[in-house]
């Protein structure tokens, strides 16, 4: 089974956010970037784990500048077998939905996998929009994947419930909680990771459709306020004219 | 008291010391950062507490590749750099110093000489055992009257045919209860120090754990006991004779101390910063009185310079450039900083600071031990001095 794995890097969960060119940017000076979780603990270790059950190949990619090397050659410690880098800055979800499928199109991969979003910017829009430019099959949010031959029998976790369903490879599925168990790269897998194949590739023209007008920060969170439990009509004012919610 | 709490650890690097690291090296650190979170902080106090070894924990250090990292990995190693060697240390000791311990005695004190002294058959037939964890080793070089005078040594050979006759006992040594095998040093007939891999089972040979230890709790110790033991001469390491074959597995093994205890240091700053911006007193957290500053502003001082020693002493390690009398300093240096830094974060956890809530109690008492072995703290002094003055003072 020929397996595609999406990769992004994403800000540490500890990074201070703040925002710079006329708030249009995000700050990544002193930032640390991770490799996003659900690319890797989820999306990249089922993979692996399917190629370790029925054979193939697992192609890490990413679309990013050289600053990402970092984080591919951690999915190859993890056990990918090759890396792909897309030359180009992930400006928007289209852009690179659009350079991962110009690449991914040639290539006959049966399985395209990546996170159900990256945890800084949460956009869950990769998936789709890669499974529309490929014209291929799409089940987001899978918490179980299991592969039978050509058939694979996907479970997502829906509200109240879930839900199964069975599609026919090659497909694109975006990976959720449940869908693998984290795997930690050993000293071999890190030391193996030096000598597999990193291929860049230039990006595809594309012109992208939609424009950053501005980020902000959410207000700092305000600090508890105790009202006593035999005064409501203090806890009804500070609601309607401090909290404004009545 | 309830021990079971997050590891909230986080990074410390305030003189940007990863700049001067590889991507390697970054990978190695979190993967053995994330591996400690996840299988060492959950359940070490509670361990640590009942005086029990957690050895389980054997397989999944062989698994993420603590054994031997820098031995090649054809032999069952992890083929990987000095600096590598350290960082995983540092990050294991962070944890506990009886884990990182079960790693130095398996890689450095093991793996080690066999690698570097053994015959081809001798490599092949154990290192890629002790590299799975398939094996547990350990290494005999204190006996009860020879602790930091191991010339003195009375353990002794005598040939029989193809074999020799091996009697005398050691003392202290790590994980001898449980383990599989051990390169045991002793003297031939001719007074020169030997090394040889006894294993478990051998007729005449005995392991008694040495119980009553309030240091290193979740590290097993014992003694090595022979009686008459016929070890095959092919169980010879053929390729050393003399106390440099001990002393070199050592310099392995302090080196890595040299960089575990800046663990236990960070561990014990980590909580006490923590500690300081979370608890009020006369209506300010702790973190704002000057007295607690100059505590903290202290201990990331001290364990700064640690991280810097310990850096250059790895790039010269590297290039095969790092003396024994180098590796001295800085084991003496971070240990004992180390130990002053849990000292002082345990005074800021106050009450607090002695229950196993905090990791900090727990770390101190295991800093006691690693003062004290592979080399004291005053006896690596003597060799600093002996270094620079040319002058032996030990006898
Ligand atoms: C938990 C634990 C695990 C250990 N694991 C191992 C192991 O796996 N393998 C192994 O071989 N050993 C091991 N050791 C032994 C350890 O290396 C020795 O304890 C250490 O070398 C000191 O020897 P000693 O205890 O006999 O102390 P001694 O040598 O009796 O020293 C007592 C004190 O006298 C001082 N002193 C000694 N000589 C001089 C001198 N010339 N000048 C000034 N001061 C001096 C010392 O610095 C020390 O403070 C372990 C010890 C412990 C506690």
């Amino acid at each position: 089974m020929n397996i595609l794995v999406c990769i992004s890097k994403t800000p540490d969960t500890t990074a201070k956010i703040s925002f710079k060119n006329d708030s249009k940017e995000f700050n990544s000076d002193g930032v640390q970037f991770i490799l996003n979780p659900y690319d890797e603990w989820y999306a990249l270790v089922r993979a692996i784990e399917i190629k370790e059950q029925v054979g193939g190949n697992v192609v890490a990619l990413n679309v990013g500048g050289s600053d990402t090397e970092a984080i591919i050659r951690k999915a190859l410690a993890i056990g990918a077998d090759e890396a792909v880098r897309i030359n180009a800055e992930p400006t928007d979800s289209m852009f690179t939905a659009f350079q991962i499928a110009e690449y991914a199109k040639s290539k006959g991969f049966d399985l395209i996998l990546l996170g159900k979003e990256t945890i800084d910017y949460n956009g869950s829009e990769l998936g789709a929009m890669l499974a529309e430019y490929l014209d291929l099959p799409y089940v987001s949010y899978a918490s179980s994947l299991t592969i039978d031959g050509s058939k694979a029998t996907v479970q997502r976790d829906i509200e109240g419930g879930v839900e199964i369903s069975e599609l026919n490879v090659p497909c694109v599925i975006s990976a959720a909680k449940g869908l693998a168990e984290q795997r930690i790269p050993n000293m071999k897998g890190i030391m193996m990771a030096k000598s597999k194949p990193l291929t860049v590739v230039e990006p595809e023209g594309f012109d992208s459709k939609i424009q950053t007008i501005g980020f902000t920060v959410p207000p700092a969170k305000s600090s508890i306020k105790m009202v006593d439990p035999n005064d409501m009509d203090e806890l009804v004012r500070l609601l309607s004219e401090e909290a404004k919610v009545l | 008291m309830s021990s079971v709490k997050t590891d909230q650890y986080q990074h410390h690097d305030y003189y940007s010391i990863d700049d001067l690291l590889s991507e390697d090296h970054k990978l190695a650190r979190d993967a053995v950062r994330n591996w400690v979170k996840k299988e060492v902080s959950p359940i070490i106090e509670d361990y640590s507490n009942r005086a029990e070894c957690p050895y389980h924990l054997f397989k999944g250090l062989a698994e993420i590749g603590a054994f031997g990292p820098s031995i090649p990995a054809e032999y069952g190693g992890g083929g990987m750099d000095e600096m590598a060697y350290g960082i995983i240390m540092t990050e294991l000791e962070r944890g506990d110093s009886g884990i990182r311990s079960m790693a130095s005695v398996q890689g450095s004190l093991v793996m080690y000489p066999i690698f570097k002294f053994g015959s081809e058959e001798q490599k092949r037939k154990y290192l890629p055992k002790l590299g799975s964890g398939e094996f547990i080793g350990c290494f005999g070089l204190t006996e009860p009257d020879h602790g930091s005078n191991p010339a003195g040594m009375i353990t002794n050979i005598k040939e029989d045919g193809d074999s020799y006759i091996l009697n005398g006992a050691k003392m202290w040594i790590t994980n001898s209860p449980v383990a599989d095998i051990a390169v045991v040093w002793a003297k031939d007939e001719q007074g020169i120090i030997r090394g040889l891999v006894v294993e478990k089972g051998m007729p005449g040979f005995t392991a008694p754990e040495i119980h009553g230890k309030w240091s290193l709790r979740a590290s097993i110790t014992g003694e090595l006991v022979f009686q008459d033991v016929r070890v095959p001469k092919s169980n010879v390491l053929p390729n050393v004779q003399g106390l440099k074959g001990p002393l070199s597995c050592l310099s392995k093994a302090r080196y890595g101390i040299a960089w575990g205890a800046i663990g236990a240091a960070l561990d014990c700053y980590d909580s006490a910063l923590r500690y300081s911006k979370e608890r009020i007193q006369f209506g300010k957290p702790l973190g704002q009185f000057q007295l607690t500053q100059k505590k903290l502003a202290e201990m990331i001082t001290e364990i700064t310079k640690a991280q810097l020693l310990a850096w250059r002493l790895g790039s010269l390690a590297n290039q095969g450039l790092a003396t024994p009398a180098q590796i001295s300093m800085a084991k003496r240096n971070n240990v004992a900083m180390a130990l002053e830094v849990a000292r002082e974060a345990r005074q800021i956890h106050g009450g607090m600071g002695i229950t196993n809530e905090y990791p900090i109690m727990r770390h101190m008492m295991n800093l006691e031990t690693v003062l004290t072995y592979e080399g004291t703290h005053d006896i690596h002094l003597l060799i600093t001095g002996m270094d620079i003055t040319g002058l032996n003072a030990f006898s």
